[in-house]
Formats: structure tokens, C-alpha cells, sequence
């Protein structure tokens, strides 16, 4: 089921676009921000309020790399793996990353406070290597700093 | 030096709001088009400063405007889509401009849209520029309490509506079809072309996508006008050129120079050259889907014309530079995993070729490759060639592999004999 808000967040951004699907990427969204994730019983309840099937829903869920169709961490860390950042150091951050947290790309820490995921180039390619956790964007990343970014994150847990 | 993109950006972006915009002179050049031009005279105007789209693929801005049918019987609605999906590998100049200055954008939206007579326009961004969708939600709304979007803009009888779109992630939303089936809710596959979105684009409509520099670039030339614009260059190609460079440089960053600026001056002077303890082995001069051009290119004027004669394109301007403590075949290993697992899938070449590609060159840097291996990877580069596929995501991801295969085939074939990775 939908709260309320969620119904009525989605729907005011019908009025942006002449078809209502036009704001499905935007209401997977809004169910991902509150829920972290989208499930199925969500995905269906989305696809009513839009006049779509799940399945064309799903479709068009599962392409999008930053729609998240089974449960994640309470943080998700986004490591850029693209070529700037690969050159200035990538594999040593991801290495130090998998030895802190004891999970690789597509896992998720035993506590679930992280799932850890590469993503492509942030655009801060000036100051690499670079990472998001959550909406903050990190840069000029190195082992240390990564140690101060996470202690953060874990001790607020 | 005239730096009309980026002067009034402050060194920490802090954008100004729309009051500060305007004591700079901002929201001047749509008055005037508002009030004494015609949208074929604003067009032909961008014609004539010889502004070229900054996305990467150079094409004429005024001449994509003017393939918009006009008049009473066009179709309408007929939409603006700004292109704020930038997402090339190692590009990072758009962002600037969004951070920096979104009324700048906003502005030369509104001024594209009237040219073409657009009723609604969407600002396509990326979602992980979190900082710019902040700055963009607000200079919107800003801009609709001043007037000059929404209903009959400053007593013109011109509408248009603006909105903000943002993304859930993948490469294919940067291209310009793929984005269209995007901003429609569906899967960011490519479309076939013809027709051309400047026909039948949005929900079949006509539509523009420009790119975010060369939207910002409009004000500019309405308010100083084409013949300017034209002189900011020291080649044909008009205006100023955000470059950036990324890589073992000692400034890593973004400049704005005249388009046409050498490839030397960028690297050398404005970058500050290689750090020390690494040499300059290749550049890839605009992204990660342009080829690699090495130390004979230098003298090259970085534009739409002057790069691709000696083999490359200019891209997104935003130089990665290849050192010689980085292995090239990791590099350009790097580069072909990225395009393989951003393929949409849609067409076979690229889809199948792609993993093939990048699991040959995998094989390679691990010290498994076979001397065959570097037919394949030749062969690719032709399979996966222009006109082979949907759209230029294939073809992108070839160019750097084919120009690797002629600069760096002693790095290639030395993995291939000694049957490991020399940089390892």
C-alpha cells in the first residue's frame, strides 16, 4: 500500500508531462527514498496509480541502474569505477573498501548499514578518485580519508 | 581574454540567484529577443556565430533549430529538452556550468525554446548531481515568480513551461533518442533515425536537445552578437571551449579558452604538464569514447574540424591523459567494460561485441591472450563500426580500442609474449 504522501507526491508530478507513465521513473524514486528499495507489492501499487502493468513497470525498472529491486543497506556507497578515477587509484580504494567492510561489489555488511556498488564517472574527474555515499559526493579519496568518511557513517548507526 | 561561460561563476560555484544574475546583465538578451526579434531571427543568428553542439557530436546548433517545422500548421506541442545527463567518462564540465551558473542555462533554454516556438521544455539531469538539482529546483522557481517562464512570458504571448527531469542512472540517457524513450518512462533505448527528433521526437512532437554548454553559450550571442561569438575562436569553429584534463597532470581542471586552443597548450600550460616521475604517453582527447592521440598530435587546434584530420574527435573537450606508469591495455580494458555494461542491449553488435571485446582484452592484460586475439579485436572495430549499429554507443566504444591497436601494438603483443602484464 501507498502512504498518502507517497500517492500524493507521485501525483504531483502528473501535471509535468501530458502521459502519466512520463513520472515513473520519478514515483520509483520517491518509493526508494522512503522504503529504500522497490518491492513488488510497491512496484504493483505504482504500476495502478499510472495505468501501467507491473510488468511494464519492471521493464523499466530493471534497466535503471540506480532503481534498487531487492533490499539494501541503510548506506549505499558508490564507487566510481570509470577510467579517470581507475588511473588515479581506483582498485586501491576499492581494495581498502572490501578489507574495512568485508564486502565487495553487490554486498551488503551482515549489519546492513552498507551495500557497496561501483557506478559509472561522477563528473568530478579533477579530483579523483571519487565516491557518493547516499547524496554526498566524496573526492580526492585516499585511504585515510576513507577511513574518517566511514567512521562517520558507522558511528551514526 | 573574454570568458562569456564562466565568468560569472564564482571560484566555489556558489551560483548567484536571479537578482545577482541579473545586475550581471542576465535576462537582458531574452528581453531583447522578446520584445524585437523574431524566432527565425534568433536562429539565424546562432547560424551565423557558427555555434557548434558541445555534447560531442559538433553538430550546428542553428541549422538542428531550423529542421524545426514552423508556423501555424506545425504540430504542436513542440518541446525543449536540455541534455544535463553528462555522463562521458572523464568528463566533468557540464556539472560546472549547472553548479556554477543554472540561471545562465535557464536563460539560454527559455531564448532556444522561443526560437523554435517549444510550449514545454524538460532539463533532463543526471540523479547523482545532487548539488545541481538543488541549485536548478530553485533557479526554476525563481525564474517562474519573475515571469519569464509560464504564461504569455513579460506580455510577449509567448508560453513555455519549464521542468526539471531527473534520472535513475545509465549511460544511454546521454544519447539523444535514448533519452527521448527515457523522458517518456521507458527503457533508454535507442530509435531509429529518420525521423529525426527535430520532426518527431517527444511523444512524436518536434523536439530539440542541446546539450547544457552550447544552451549556455545562446545569451551570449544574442546579447554581443554571431560575429563575436565567431572571433572568441581562433578557428571556424565559434566561441570558447570548456576543456578539462583528468589524469597524472600536476592541475588537474577545467579552462575556458578559445575554441581551437592546441592540444600542447592545454596539456602543457594549462594542465602544468605531466607530475613528475610520469611521461605523457597519449591523450584521450574528448571522453572516453574519442581515440587516443599521442605526442606527434600535440600541435593539434582542439575544435570540431582540425582533430578529427589527424584521427580523433574533439568529444566533450575533456582530455584523459595516458602516462607511462599506466598500462594502456588496462586502461582501454577499463574503458571497454564500462561500454560493454552500459550497452542497452537493443542491437546485437553492440550488445553481443561489446563482452566480447572487453573479455579479449581482459584475457590479454591477465596473460592469457593469444597473437590471434589482435584480429579479433581489429575486426571488432569494423563490426562495431558506424552504420552497423542504433546508435553511436558501439562506434564510440571502438574508437579508442582502434586507435590503441595502432599507437600502442608493442604494449599489446609484449602482454601477448611474455604472457602477463608488464605494468604488474
Amino acid at each position: 500500500m501507498l502512504t498518502d504522501t507517497e500517492r500524493q507526491e507521485i501525483e504531483s508530478h502528473l501535471a509535468e508531462y501530458p502521459y502519466k507513465r512520463a513520472a515513473c521513473i520519478e514515483a520509483l524514486k520517491v518509493i526508494q527514498r522512503e522504503h529504500g528499495w522497490v518491492s513488488d507489492e510497491h512496484l504493483r501499487d505504482v504500476a495502478a496509480l499510472l495505468d501501467m502493468t507491473p510488468d511494464e513497470l519492471d521493464n523499466v525498472a530493471t534497466f535503471y541502474s540506480l532503481i534498487f529491486r531487492q533490499p539494501v543497506g541503510k548506506h549505499v556507497i558508490y564507487l566510481c569505477d570509470s577510467v579517470s578515477c581507475w588511473i588515479m587509484g581506483y582498485p586501491k580504494i576499492r581494495q581498502h573498501i572490501q578489507e574495512r567492510l568485508g564486502i565487495d561489489f553487490g554486498q551488503t555488511t551482515p549489519d546492513g548499514n552498507f551495500t557497496f556498488l561501483p557506478i559509472v564517472c561522477l563528473g568530478d574527474c579533477d579530483h579523483a578518485p571519487v565516491l557518493m555515499i547516499d547524496n554526498d559526493h566524496y573526492n580526492v579519496l585516499d585511504e585515510e580519508k576513507i577511513d574518517h568518511i566511514l567512521t562517520a557513517y558507522q558511528e551514526e548507526a | 581574454m573574454e570568458t562569456p561561460l564562466t565568468g560569472n561563476i564564482r571560484p566555489d560555484r556558489t551560483p548567484l540567484d536571479l537578482k545577482g544574475y541579473e545586475q550581471k546583465g542576465g535576462y537582458e538578451a531574452l528581453r531583447n529577443v522578446l520584445k524585437q526579434m523574431s524566432p527565425a531571427d534568433v536562429t539565424e543568428n546562432v547560424k551565423r556565430s557558427d555555434l557548434k553542439g558541445r555534447g560531442g557530436a559538433g553538430f550546428p546548433t542553428g541549422s538542428k533549430w531550423s529542421f524545426v517545422p514552423m508556423g501555424d500548421n506545425a504540430p504542436r506541442p513542440k518541446y525543449l529538452v536540455v541534455n544535463a545527463d553528462e555522463m562521458e567518462p572523464g568528463t566533468f564540465k557540464d556539472r560546472l556550468l549547472l553548479e556554477g551558473n543554472p540561471h545562465q542555462l535557464i536563460e539560454g533554454a527559455i531564448i532556444a525554446a522561443y526560437a523554435i516556438q517549444a510550449d514545454v521544455g524538460y532539463i533532463f539531469l543526471r540523479v547523482e548531481y545532487k548539488e545541481a538539482e538543488r541549485r536548478l529546483r530553485k533557479a526554476v522557481s525563481e525564474v517562474y515568480q519573475s515571469g519569464y517562464l509560464g504564461k504569455n512570458i513579460l506580455g510577449s504571448g509567448f508560453d513555455f513551461e519549464l521542468h526539471l527531469h531527473v534520472s535513475a542512472g545509465r549511460y544511454m540517457c546521454g544519447e539523444e533518442t535514448g533519452l527521448l524513450n527515457s523522458l517518456e518512462g521507458k527503457r533508454a533505448i535507442p530509435r531509429a533515425k529518420p525521423p529525426f527528433p527535430q520532426v518527431s521526437g517527444l511523444w512524436g512532437r518536434p523536439t530539440i536537445v542541446n546539450n547544457v554548454e552550447t544552451l549556455s553559450c545562446i545569451p551570449h550571442i544574442i546579447r554581443n552578437g554571431a560575429d563575436w561569438l565567431k572571433k572568441l575562436s581562433l578557428t571556424a569553429d565559434g566561441g570558447t571551449k570548456l576543456y578539462g584534463a583528468s589524469g597524472h597532470v600536476n592541475r588537474p581542471g577545467l579552462w575556458e579558452l578559445p575554441m581551437g586552443t592546441t592540444l600542447r597548450e592545454l596539456i602543457f600550460e594549462h594542465a602544468g604538464g605531466m607530475k613528475p616521475g610520469y611521461q605523457f604517453r597519449g591523450v584521450l582527447p574528448g571522453g572516453a569514447s574519442t581515440d587516443f592521440l599521442t605526442e606527434e598530435h600535440l600541435d593539434v587546434q582542439m575544435d570540431y574540424v582540425n582533430v578529427p584530420k589527424v584521427g580523433s574527435r574533439l568529444g566533450t573537450g575533456t582530455m584523459i591523459m595516458l602516462d607511462d606508469q599506466t598500462c594502456p591495455i588496462g586502461m582501454l580494458l577499463n574503458l571497454e567494460r564500462f561500454f560493454a555494461q552500459e550497452s542497452c542491449g537493443w542491437c546485437t553488435p553492440c550488445r553481443e561485441g561489446l563482452p566480447w571485446v572487453a573479455n579479449t582484452l581482459q584475457a590479454i592484460e591477465e596473460g592469457n591472450g593469444h597473437p590471434h586475439d589482435l584480429d579479433v579485436l581489429s575486426e571488432h572495430t569494423w563490426k562495431l563500426g558506424p552504420g552497423n549499429t542504433f546508435c553511436a554507443l558501439a562506434p564510440g566504444a571502438m574508437e579508442p580500442l582502434q586507435s590503441a591497436l595502432k599507437y600502442f601494438r608493442a604494449d599489446f603483443e609484449r602482454h601477448i609474449e611474455e604472457k602477463r602484464c608488464p605494468w604488474k
